[in-house]
């Protein structure tokens, strides 16, 4: 067990460092001219603070040692400074990411509870009225867009409220829990439910199809025949069972998530990864993007871990080694 | 009075083909203590039948009583079925590995069902799990009782699922082909078992198979059911040696070394009958090789040849047995009611 962990973090940590090689080359491929994107005008005019500010960023050595002085910072937990803001990009990510967590774990925890039970329900009455009305409901959040759904709510729930006085749901914005538990709460409902609808939709149906099946095996019969209440079957038993799956596809979706909610961090003014990452894609801010792309790809290997390691927890039939 | 005491139980389920009748009126009684083998082809309704009486047929439209110990078993509410279930019927089932929880221990699985239904502590219980797996035969029962079902072979699964299916000491015990799925050398340990623990616990049992030899070895009364009916019901003694419906007696000739060592095995021609399309009168005309013009339109009721020997057959009653000349009887009573069919 623990010897598998180790190799996983050991491979986990060579695709990461593969990603940032490959990110890295993109940018020496098509390189950007920064220093005449920083300058704008006065670059048409001025060859010589071209050059400076070229020498400045380092942007004028081999590209060999500018990815060896990338990566020296990187394993120093540096990871250089913007280059609009010129801020770190430590401190950029530190700013943006309990934002992103902020959303992402409150929106996942929604959804998976959400979503499992009204899985559950349907696959306990198949081709009732609840499971179609469960089926409908799953494909209109599916194919829902989520700046639609985003925008319809902020329509109906902050800005038609507004005009009838009530102001409960905030318009958008951040408030750090550390700050005020309340409002970080109050404003994060919308953005959480925004981005919940879409994964319940999947979870529902995949809990529904798991169950399903798992319902028509001979230990759930096993289970009946013992008399045990139908409750204990189905949860204990049935859903004991189903969870395997549903929890393997829990921590990659929640691990992508973490890499930043592009849309909904828009539509809810929300200064997370996915709006600094869009930004940073915009102004061709490279060291950010580099980290931006970094920090997700570790956290889709840090799930990938965890899930696997879960998945010999939960399921004494799968042996690691 | 009967343990239990089924009457015209008739099961069918509705699907987009049509109609499926499992069981079209089947009538039995299974004594105190005692074993009632129940024999057919796949497909002839004898598993649907005894899951109904403890209602795990779901969405199969019901009919007929089935009392146990004075009490309907098709009429009871879930919550009292389910004080039936496992503490005072019990069953095992065919699969061993697919009938165990897999992703729970062995004894966390007896112990659930103990707790299901008597109020004991944990510890109690564990320890009670310990002592049936010890007494169904499984080595280091203490330390084996944490094991996981894939950790134990075929022969110690079904093992485990009679511990369990023993464990509230219930008063009828139904097998569902148990040995079906093992080796042949376990088959013969788990019946020996089976017969061991049947007369320690005094239980009475239901064993459904459809290999005679587990029949010869256990049963008291048998059941022969064709396409969802009883074709005939006998002590074992008279199956063996005096069988009446053609079907039966179809089924001990197709047993190895049963019709003696000169003769050769005989299957029964062609296949069971779907049960959503049956033929017309007999349903065992079509493969019958003594079959009568009656026997097309007439569907045969159970008449009693003798004594506690019931057959469902055209064929007159005095026509036992399984020597070539009761064949050639049965042949001329056939020939007699020929003449639409040659």
């Amino acid at each position: 067990m623990i010897r598998f962990v180790i190799r996983r973090i050991l491979t986990g940590a060579i695709v990461v460092w593969l990603i940032s090689l490959v990110v890295f080359a993109i940018f020496f491929i098509a390189p950007p001219n920064v220093a005449f994107l920083l300058l704008g005008r006065f670059a048409a005019s001025d060859q010589q603070l071209v050059a400076t500010v070229t020498a400045q960023l380092g942007l004028d050595q081999p590209i060999v040692v500018q990815y060896w002085h990338f990566l020296t910072r990187l394993v120093h937990g540096d990871l250089g400074y913007s280059y609009y803001s010129h801020q770190p990009v430590t401190t950029l990510i530190g700013q943006a990411l309990p934002v992103t967590a902020s959303l992402a774990i409150g929106a996942a925890i929604i959804w998976v509870v959400s979503g499992v039970l009204i899985g559950v329900l349907s696959a306990t009455r198949p081709r009732s009225f609840l499971d179609r009305l469960s089926t409908l409901f799953a494909l209109i959040g599916l194919s829902f867009p989520t700046f639609v759904l985003g925008l319809l709510l902020l329509y109906l729930l902050f800005y038609k409220l507004h005009l009838a006085g009530v102001d409960f749901f905030p318009g958008g914005g951040y408030v750090p829990l550390t700050q005020d538990p309340w409002q970080w709460f109050v404003h994060l409902i919308l953005p959480w439910i925004t981005l919940a609808v879409a994964s319940m939709a999947v979870y529902v149906r995949l809990t529904r199809g798991q169950m399903l099946e798992v319902l028509g095996e001979d230990y759930i019969r096993t289970a009946r025949s013992k008399g045990l209440s139908e409750r204990r079957v189905i949860f204990r038993h049935g859903l004991r069972a189903a969870l395997v799956p549903i929890v393997t596809q829990f921590g990659i979706d929640v691990a992508t998530l973490l890499g930043g909610a592009i849309v909904t961090e828009q539509v809810f003014g929300l200064n997370g990864l996915g709006k600094m990452s869009v930004t940073a894609v915009t102004n061709q801010d490279e060291p950010v993007i580099i980290a931006v792309v970094l920090l997700a790809s570790v956290f889709v290997v840090v799930a990938n871990i965890v899930v696997d390691v879960l998945y010999a927890v939960l399921d004494p039939r799968v042996r690691l080694s | 009075m009967a343990l239990l005491q089924v009457r015209d139980l008739t099961v069918s389920f509705r699907t987009s083909d049509g109609l499926v009748q499992a069981v079209r009126g089947v009538s039995f009684d299974v004594q105190k203590g005692r074993t009632l083998g129940i024999v057919g082809e796949s497909g002839s309704g004898k598993t649907v039948c005894t899951q109904t009486l403890l209602g795990l047929t779901r969405g199969a439209e019901v009919g007929g009583t089935a009392e146990f110990d004075g009490q309907d078993l098709l009429t009871m509410t879930s919550a009292q079925l389910r004080r039936v279930r496992g503490a005072r019927i019990a069953a095992i089932f065919q699969d061993p590995l697919s009938s165990l929880h897999p992703l729970y221990r062995v004894g966390w699985q007896i112990v659930e069902m103990i707790r299901a239904h008597e109020r004991v502590s944990k510890p109690a219980a564990r320890a009670r799990a310990i002592e049936l797996l010890d007494l169904v035969g499984i080595p280091q029962a203490a330390s084996r009782v944490d094991d996981y079902p894939h950790e134990f072979s075929g022969g110690m699964r079904q093992r485990a699922m009679i511990a369990m299916a023993l464990a509230l000491n219930p008063e009828l015990i139904i097998a569902d082909e148990p040995t079906t799925a093992l080796d042949a050398t376990v088959q013969a340990q788990v019946i020996d078992l089976l017969q061991r623990l049947r007369d320690e616990f005094d239980s009475a049992l239901i064993i459904i198979t459809h290999d005679l030899g587990v029949i010869a070895d256990m049963a008291d009364q048998v059941l022969v059911m064709y396409a969802g009916k009883a074709v005939e019901i006998a002590d074992r003694r008279t199956l063996f040696y005096l069988p009446h419906h053609p079907y039966t007696q179809g089924l001990l000739e197709s047993i190895p070394g049963s019709a003696g060592v000169n003769e050769k095995l005989r299957p029964i021609p062609g296949q069971p009958p779907s049960l959503i399309n049956l033929p017309s009168g007999c349903a065992f005309h079509p493969r019958c090789r003594f079959v009568m013009d009656r026997c097309l339109t007439e569907i045969p009721e159970l008449r009693t040849v003798e004594r506690g020997h019931l057959s469902a057959c055209h064929l007159p009653l005095d026509l036992t047995g399984l020597g070539s000349a009761d064949d050639s009887a049965r042949q001329q009573a056939a020939d007699a009611g020929r003449e639409k069919i040659g």
